[in-house]
């Protein structure tokens, strides 16, 4: 078949601006975005820089954005890309080192801060830590991340806000945190409450959506947002705020009233920040009704929510088994 | 004709009237059968289910229930329902047992869900049901010469997986709908399928302030006289909160358009049914564009 690739290059070393370079290739039907670029630069291009190790989407080194989103360039077919012309960039988010080999620093760093590895407490047991397979089988999806980047490259919120600590790092608190044997709970959790915690997170699902692994980080972000609520760690922070407005109204009304949901939402001296918006928007004739639409039996879906919540059930750790243990 | 279970969602009967007007008004002309789920409560907007999941698969499956009931398929005008929606029934549909689950907290209504019901965006209807070979006969008013760039909602893109199961090609429905009514869709705006910022806007506005300025930036960058969005809550921010978005003072401004108000100033609605002066960024030029195009 034959294939243009269209590749975004660049050497910021030699203080080269970004330029499109394009390659008209002949290649076989089977061959994966990688093979054409292994093609493309031993036989038409020597100087294209790109980096990849294991070609089976294991190492999670050739991690490039193809078309617009991030993927692993050994996972792409593309006969399965149905188009013309395939654009080849850089991972974004990350500063380039050249052509569409980025720096990976940033990333690490990331991951280093919130302490990746495990961190059980008392007494390290003579042989293995015995816990049950069910409090460990719904780690089974996101122990598959091989840090290709992909999610991190994609991540809306980091585009606008480096502190944000991300997807990857985040996916990774969630597989500790959920652990029966790590007992940091208490310093996970303040953290992913914290500057760049969780609930900077914009709830895009672009980390769902091109991770090569079904890792699905911002779902595993949104449970962890639900267990700094059920767990107490807080109530003033505006995200559990939103939650719990957010049920209220629903709950009383049926549906959900934007004016008084940012008014629960926010402190007083935030919503301050938000009187111009209110008045641009009366003026318009855009404010909701003073009294909100309730639908009919409303009194239903408040009766729903409270019969979920008393379904819920609390994460199994080793620590507090023996402490609970411990004190009958 | 097909009869439509009609969810217009809360932001079309609260913040976002105009989406409810122009969408009455356009549906009359197109000929669509619309029967409004008064009962319905909301999706819950991904928020409710990241405080109860439970709670927020009950409460679609609920609605669900209800359009099965009526015997016919839901269609919504909100990306944000939509996906919700089809997140929800990813996980119910094709799930006896689950379904079985949720179906006990709706049985003291006398609902019970058999997973049958189809959920499509008025997006997917046009295209799919409707037809734009049939939308086309009804412009009147073709959008020429003014440059629409799409702006489709995160939650009716991802994840595909749940959103678009069968029918491969629904990310290019949009640019369809823009060139069927005269005008030029825009296709080298990068924005279209990335985020408004309107979910960071209560937990972090600084944040969501400068996604929703990025998109109208790029959206600069291509020479866009509009966007064009099937979703009420980016709307709210890339209308409502405009002014307040980092390159507001420096820039032009760039209005937002429902995709009903589109389609209805192409097939001869007056502005004005279509609720356009109830923007924040001013619809005036645009309109004036469009005039003396036409």
């Amino acid at each position: 078949m034959d294939v243009q690739l269209k590749v975004r290059r660049q050497n910021p070393e030699a203080e080269g601006e970004p330029y499109w370079k394009e390659y008209a290739l002949a290649v076989p039907d089977h061959f994966t975005l990688l093979d054409a670029l292994i093609q493309l630069r031993e036989e038409v291009d020597e100087t294209l820089s790109l980096r990849c190790s294991c070609r089976s989407h294991i190492c999670g080194s050739c991690g490039m954005r193809v078309n617009g989103h991030a993927n692993l360039a050994c996972k792409t077919k593309l006969s399965d890309l149905h188009t013309d012309t395939v654009t080849v960039e850089p991972m974004g988010n990350m500063p380039v080192i050249k052509d569409l080999v980025v720096d990976l620093e940033p990333f690490w760093k990331k991951l280093y801060s919130i302490d990746p590895y495990l961190q059980p407490a008392g007494e390290v047991p003579e042989r293995e830590y015995v816990v049950p397979a069910d409090s460990m089988l719904h780690l089974d999806g996101v122990v598959n991340c091989i840090m290709c980047g992909a999610c991190v490259s994609d991540c809306e919120s980091l585009s606008v806000n480096p502190l944000f600590i991300g997807p990857t790092a985040f996916a990774k608190e969630y597989r500790f945190v959920m652990d029966p044997r790590d007992a940091a709970d208490t310093q996970r959790l303040m953290q992913m409450n914290g500057p760049g915690g969780v609930w900077d997170c914009t709830h895009c699902f672009q980390c769902v959506e091109v991770c090569p692994k079904d890792v699905a980080p911002m779902d595993r972000i949104m449970a962890m947002r639900k267990m700094l609520v059920d767990d107490g760690v807080t109530e003033k922070h505006n995200g559990a705020r939103r939650q719990k407005a957010f049920a209220d109204l629903v709950g009383r009304y049926g549906r959900l009233d934007e004016s008084r949901y940012l008014m629960k939402s926010v402190s007083m001296g935030e919503l301050a920040g938000y009187a111009k918006v209110g008045l641009r928007s009366a003026m318009r004739g855009k404010l909701p009704p003073l009294v909100p639409h309730r639908i009919p039996e409303a009194a239903r879906i408040r009766r729903i929510f409270e019969r979920t919540r008393s379904t819920h059930r609390r994460r199994f750790k080793l620590h507090q088994q023996a402490q609970e243990g411990s004190r009958v | 004709m097909t009869t439509y279970a009609f969810y217009p969602g809360c932001v079309a009967k609260g913040g976002a009237p105009e989406l409810y007007q122009s969408m009455v008004a356009v549906g009359e002309k197109l000929g669509f059968s619309l029967s409004e789920l008064t009962g319905a409560a909301c999706t819950g907007a991904g928020v409710i289910s990241e405080r109860d999941p439970l709670a927020g698969d009950v409460v679609n499956t609920r609605t669900f229930a209800m359009a099965e009931q009526l015997g016919h398929p839901i269609m919504t005008i909100c990306s944000t329902c939509t996906g919700v929606m089809a997140q929800v029934a990813s996980r119910v549909n094709h799930d006896a047992d689950y379904r079985a689950e949720v179906n006990q907290y709706l049985s003291d209504e006398g609902l019970e869900y058999r997973g049958t019901t189809e959920v499509k965006h008025l997006l997917w209807a046009l295209v799919e049901d409707y037809g734009l070979d049939r939308l086309k006969d009804l412009v009147v008013r073709p959008l020429s010469g003014v440059r629409l760039a799409p702006f489709y909602g995160c939650y009716i893109v991802r994840p595909s997986k749940a959103v678009d199961p069968l029918t491969a090609g629904r990310e290019g429905y949009l640019e369809q709908v823009i060139a069927t009514l005269g005008a030029d869709p825009v296709e080298e705006y990068r924005g279209k399928d990335k985020c408004c910022g309107f979910p960071l806007l209560e937990t972090n506005r600084k944040s969501s302030l400068a996604l929703t300025g990025k998109r109208l930036d790029e959206a600069r960058d291509v020479s866009a006289d509009a966007l064009v969005t099937p979703c009420p809550l980016c709307h709210l921010n890339l209308d409502g909160q405009q002014p307040d978005t980092p390159t507001a003072s420096t820039q032009d401004s760039m209005p937002i358009l429902h995709l009903p108000q589109a389609i209805g100033l192409a097939i001869g609605i007056a502005p004005e049914r279509l609720g356009l002066a109830r923007h924040i960024i001013d619809t005036k030029g645009l309109i004036r564009k469009l005039a003396v195009a036409g």
